[in-house]
Order: structure tokens, then C-alpha cells, then sequence
């Protein structure tokens, strides 16, 4: 088992309101686990928990059989990685120098990357195929080829899980369904992945686990073909949806029937 | 706010480069200290300075005029060292002020740490401290200033790189009147003239026994900031980003700041306050290595070193009397910055 969170708590301040209410999730090894919800349910909080970059007010997380909150930063890094949404950073950095950062875990503090690291670097880029991007600035590259850098550098921090915050914002949609693809291949190789997103369509073609927060802060867990229903969809996201077998795809798709007026529907 | 700086792989072919690079920068270094040596209003030829060096090194004696070795060795050799190590301790901390802050805007004397070090100088030398802990203090008043500069954006919860110049500004403002009150209470005779000198960023009264009491700090700051300069990239992503990455962000932030304000303080201690030095050149080394740390320390140790030589030099030299060194950082450095900005807007998006 890579993750066993047990009986989870957060609140970002004291007295506020409360974000994950005891929640319990777990992640076997080889996995795909993608996290819904609304708009502030948690979604990010819980990812956010489970990369060690938010301390819960109570529960336990444990990673690899091991408590989170006592192992170090470099020991969690060497077996997590995080994919968070792209940003520009301040300064150009190569992506191959971008890339090479994801071997810090490996790397002691007043030590730099050697020739194995920058190979490293280079295999994962070769790996998906984004190889030419190696001497380009990663400030001067696009949104969608940042993602792919992004996953590479969390391939070359040799993980058991990655985990992706939102990994489809802010692209076009091609590039949603490119980067998805490549989500699936890491799978194919061997790492256990979690994902947050917006989309139930995306939990759907990903397929493995869903875990669903809604707005209390509850957590459901299970497969996402059946934990992933119509009345559940409508009333999580609080609009009407239809979950219909599409037989020309073969699989279940979540669509929107014909636009209404949201503001008459709220009265 | 984004100023966006180009970079290279690390790759044999980039290292080669980047070597060749720093090779002539040390030979154009080797240069400007000869030059240095050599000009003034006691001209040396540039053999008879290199002979009376040697000869002093291995205690052999010469047989030129003694007026002649006392200019070399006891002003102008005395100088020039000074000139390298504070030209170079202030690139190195505004270049990691930068990476660290994730903000190209900031330098040693925008985030308050020069003028927080000149009031502890200040303070030192009004208490008739004797001078290693004019160091100490200078230490300290840096090191207070940098974590008020810190602690504003902190506390109105703002991350903004804009934010924290304009903290920097507040802290500045705030040790400028703090100096402007330590000098009203000075004595006009004796102390008044030295904390002046310290304001002003001058070398022109500088002892080679100043210079070795802050040799030591300068040489172990660079060396610790240079073995972790890697580290500086990873922290410059973002102290989330770093933090998923391994980084011990808190660790990182406390050496590297530490160790720039004491390269900060150690300077302001032999030499004043001198601006622009460690906002420019780790801007200009840029252009030249790419934005990595583990290539931008060093150049901009070189290449501050350089600058700094050549600024002293000019001040001692084109004159009657002798130039202010902010002047002359002062008239070279804006225009300088001005045209850089100039230049990094094209690489906007």
C-alpha cells in the first residue's frame, strides 16, 4: 500500500471552516486515483496533505507504511512526486537544467548534479518525447510543453506515486487529452498516481479509483465506474447532467444537456 | 513582475564554455589589478610592481627607491586587495539576494542590509568599540534590517516581489534617519568624520589589517554560498515547488541570507556603503552565463571584483582630490540598470 490516510482533518485557520472532515482514503501500489469535487471542497487540500505540504489537524497519513509526519522532507520527495500547476518561474532556466531538479531529493545541500543526473534528465525528456525542448528556456515555452517538462522532472525524482494538482487547467483541449494520455502511460510503467480535476469526464476515462469530496468535507471512496453515478454528479456539483453510455466509444461519458439560464435556476 | 534571463544546459560543450569565460575574466581581473597597482600620481611600471610583490613574498631585497615599494606595497597593494574583495562580496550576496527572493530587483542596498550594516558600524564606533566589533556590529545591524525588509510583506500577507522592494525602501528610509540622528549626536571632532566616511563608500583610508580581519568571513561566506549555489536554484522556484522537491527551504534561506549579509557587513566595514554594485553586475553576469547559480556566483564574484578595481581606481585617479566610490557606482550602475531593463523587456511575454 503507497498511501493509507486515516480519519483526516483541516482547517486552514482556527475556528474556520472545516475543509476535509475525517477523511479516510487509501492507494494501493500501481493505482490511479483521481479526487472530485466543487469549487473549495478540499480537492487541493487533501493533495496537498497527502505531498506533506499542509500539516492536517488530526489523523494520520501514512506513506509506504511509514508515518508522514515523521519522515523528512527528502524522504517523502524521494518517494512522492508533485505535479502542480504551471507557473513561470523568474528566471529562464534550460527545461534539461528544470529537469535536473527533480533529482534534488538525491542530492546532498552542498552538493550539485553530476553526469548521471543530467543522463537521468535526458532519458526522461527522450521518454516523452519532448527531447528538442532540452536547451529551450522553460519561461519561453508553452503552457502544454511546460506540463510535459513538469512530468518529466517528476519522473527523474524516481517516485512510487506522482501526484498531479489539476494537471488539465489552463490547457487547450487537445493538450488536456495529450497530457491525460501521458498520465495513463506513467500508470502503464509502474507508478501510483492521483490526480485532482474538475472534470468527471476525466476521472472517467482515467478509470481506477475516484475520491469524491463534496462541499462538508465528506470523502467517498471506490471504483470510479460505480462510485461515479448521475444523481451523485448533480448533486455534487448542483446542476443537471447526464452519465450515458456512449456505444460508438464504448465507454460511460458525463455531458450537459442544452444550456439553461443559471440565474433563473437559482431563484 | 518578470524579468526573464536566459540560460544554458549543463553540458560539456556549456562547460567548456563557461570555463573559458571565467578564465578571462580572471585574466582581465589579473590585468586590472596590475593596472591598479601601476597608476597614479606616483606612476610604477607594471615589471617594478610585480618585482617588488615577489620580492616581498620571498623577503628579497631590491634595489629600488624605498618611496617606490611603500607606494606599491603599503597603499596601493593594500587597496586593490580591498577594492576585489569588496567588489566581489557585494556581487555574490545581491546575486544571491536575488536567486533566494526569486526577485531580480532586489541588492544588498535595497533590502536595507547595507544601511543597517553602516548603522552598526555606526553604533561601534560611537561606543569606541575596538574594530572586530565594528564587524560584529555591522553583522548584526544588516542581518536586523533584512528581517524587517522580510517581515512587512509577511505581515500584510503579500507575496509580491514589488511588495518587498518597497519594504526595503520603508527599512532604508527608516536606517537613514536612524543614521542621520547617530551622526547628530556624534562627536563633531573625532567621531562625526568616521561614521561619514562610512556613509559615503570610500577606500581611501583603508588598512591592510582591516582587510585580514575581514578576509577570513568574506573567503568562508563565498565558499559556503558557492558549494551551495545549486540549492539557490531550486529555492528561487518557489518554497513550495522547492519543499515537494527535498529542499529544506528554512535551512537554505537562513545560510544563504547569513552568509550575504555578512559579505554585505564585512564590506560595509572596510569600505561604506557603496550602491549598485550588487544590483548590476549580478544583472550584467547574467547576460553572460545564464541565470544558474552554480555559473552566476562565480561570474558575478569576477566580474564584481573587476568593476569595484576599476571604479577605485578611476576614483583615486581622476581628480585633484579623491571621488566618492557611490559616485562613481552611482553614475556608471543607473544608466547601466536602466538599459538592462531596456534590453530584458524584449524577452517579456
Amino acid at each position: 500500500m503507497i498511501y493509507d490516510v486515516k480519519n483526516l482533518c483541516f482547517k486552514y485557520t482556527a475556528g474556520g471552516r472545516t475543509i476535509l472532515k475525517d477523511a479516510s482514503v487509501t492507494l494501493q501500489e500501481g493505482e490511479i486515483m483521481s479526487i472530485l469535487g466543487p469549487n473549495g471542497a478540499g480537492k487541493s487540500t487533501l493533495l496537498n496533505c497527502m505531498a506533506n505540504l499542509l500539516k492536517p489537524d488530526s489523523g494520520e497519513i501514512y506513506l509506504c507504511g511509514r508515518k508522514m509526519r515523521e519522515m523528512g522532507i527528502k524522504e517523502v520527495a524521494g518517494c512522492v512526486s508533485y505535479v502542480q500547476q504551471t507557473h513561470t518561474p523568474t528566471f529562464a532556466y534550460t527545461v534539461l537544467n528544470f529537469v535536473i531538479m527533480g533529482r534534488a531529493p538525491k542530492i546532498g545541500m552542498f552538493r550539485k548534479p553530476k553526469t548521471p543526473d543530467v543522463q537521468a534528465a535526458r532519458d526522461a525528456l527522450e521518454i516523452l518525447g519532448i527531447a528538442h525542448l532540452a536547451e529551450k528556456p522553460y519561461t519561453e515555452i508553452s503552457g502544454g510543453e511546460r506540463q510535459q517538462v513538469i512530468i518529466a522532472r517528476a519522473i527523474v525524482q524516481e517516485p512510487k506515486v506522482i501526484l498531479f494538482d489539476e494537471p488539465t487547467a489552463h490547457l487547450d483541449y487537445g493538450n488536456q487529452f495529450r497530457i491525460l494520455g501521458m498520465i495513463k502511460i506513467m500508470q502503464d510503467r509502474g507508478y501510483s498516481i492521483i490526480i485532482t480535476t474538475h472534470n468527471p469526464d476525466h476521472a472517467l476515462l482515467l478509470g481506477g479509483t475516484a475520491a469524491i469530496i463534496d462541499r462538508n468535507g465528506q470523502l467517498d471512496v471506490g471504483k470510479s465506474s460505480e462510485i461515479i453515478t448521475e444523481e451523485r454528479l448533480k448533486k455534487l456539483y448542483n446542476t443537471e447532467l447526464r452519465l450515458l453510455p456512449i456505444p460508438e466509444l464504448s465507454r460511460m461519458a458525463c455531458l450537459q444537456p442544452l444550456l439553461k439560464n443559471p440565474i433563473q435556476d437559482s431563484f | 513582475m518578470g524579468l526573464r534571463l536566459r540560460g544554458g544546459p549543463i553540458e560539456s560543450k556549456e562547460k567548456r564554455r563557461i570555463r573559458s569565460i571565467n578564465l578571462m575574466f580572471v585574466l582581465v581581473l589579473t590585468a586590472a589589478v596590475l593596472f591598479s597597482l601601476c597608476v597614479g600620481k606616483y606612476p610604477v611600471t607594471p615589471i617594478e610592481s610585480v618585482e617588488i610583490i615577489v620580492s616581498n613574498i620571498f623577503g628579497i631585497t631590491g634595489n629600488w627607491e624605498p618611496m617606490t615599494e611603500s607606494v606599491v606595497m603599503k597603499l596601493r597593494l593594500t587597496r586593490t586587495i580591498a577594492a576585489v574583495l569588496v567588489g566581489s562580496s557585494l556581487a555574490v550576496s545581491g546575486a544571491t539576494y536575488q536567486g533566494i527572493f526569486r526577485n531580480p530587483l532586489v541588492s544588498p542596498d535595497l533590502l536595507g542590509v547595507s544601511s543597517g550594516a553602516c548603522i552598526g558600524a555606526a553604533i561601534a564606533i560611537l561606543m569606541a568599540l575596538p574594530s572586530g566589533y565594528i564587524q560584529l556590529f555591522a553583522f548584526c545591524g544588516g542581518l536586523l534590517a533584512v528581517t524587517i525588509t522580510l517581515l512587512i510583506p509577511r505581515m500584510i500577507r503579500s507575496d509580491s516581489n514589488l511588495m518587498l522592494v518597497l519594504s526595503g525602501i520603508i527599512v532604508g528610509g527608516l536606517m537613514s534617519s536612524i543614521m542621520g540622528f547617530i551622526k547628530y549626536t556624534a562627536d563633531p571632532d573625532t567621531q562625526l568624520a568616521a561614521i561619514t566616511y562610512w556613509q559615503m563608500g570610500s577606500l581611501s583610508y583603508i588598512k591592510m589589517t582591516s582587510v585580514l580581519s575581514i578576509l577570513p568571513t568574506i573567503v568562508v561566506s563565498m565558499i559556503i554560498l558557492f558549494a551551495m549555489s545549486w540549492w539557490i536554484d531550486i529555492v528561487s522556484l518557489g518554497e513550495k515547488e522547492a519543499k515537494t522537491l527535498g529542499a529544506n527551504v528554512r535551512a537554505i534561506l537562513y545560510v544563504a541570507i547569513a552568509c550575504s549579509t555578512l559579505l554585505t557587513a564585512s564590506s560595509v566595514c572596510i569600505a561604506g556603503t557603496i550602491g549598485w554594485v550588487g544590483l548590476v553586475i549580478p544583472h550584467f553576469a547574467r547576460l553572460i552565463v545564464g541565470p544558474d547559480n552554480t555559473k552566476l556566483l562565480p561570474a558575478a564574484c569576477l566580474i564584481g571584483a573587476i568593476f569595484l578595481l576599476l571604479v577605485d581606481t578611476a576614483a583615486r585617479t581622476i581628480g585633484s582630490a579623491e571621488l566618492p566610490l557611490s559616485i562613481l557606482t552611482g553614475i556608471i550602475g543607473a544608466p547601466f540598470y536602466a538599459w538592462l531593463l531596456y534590453k530584458q523587456r524584449m524577452r517579456l511575454q
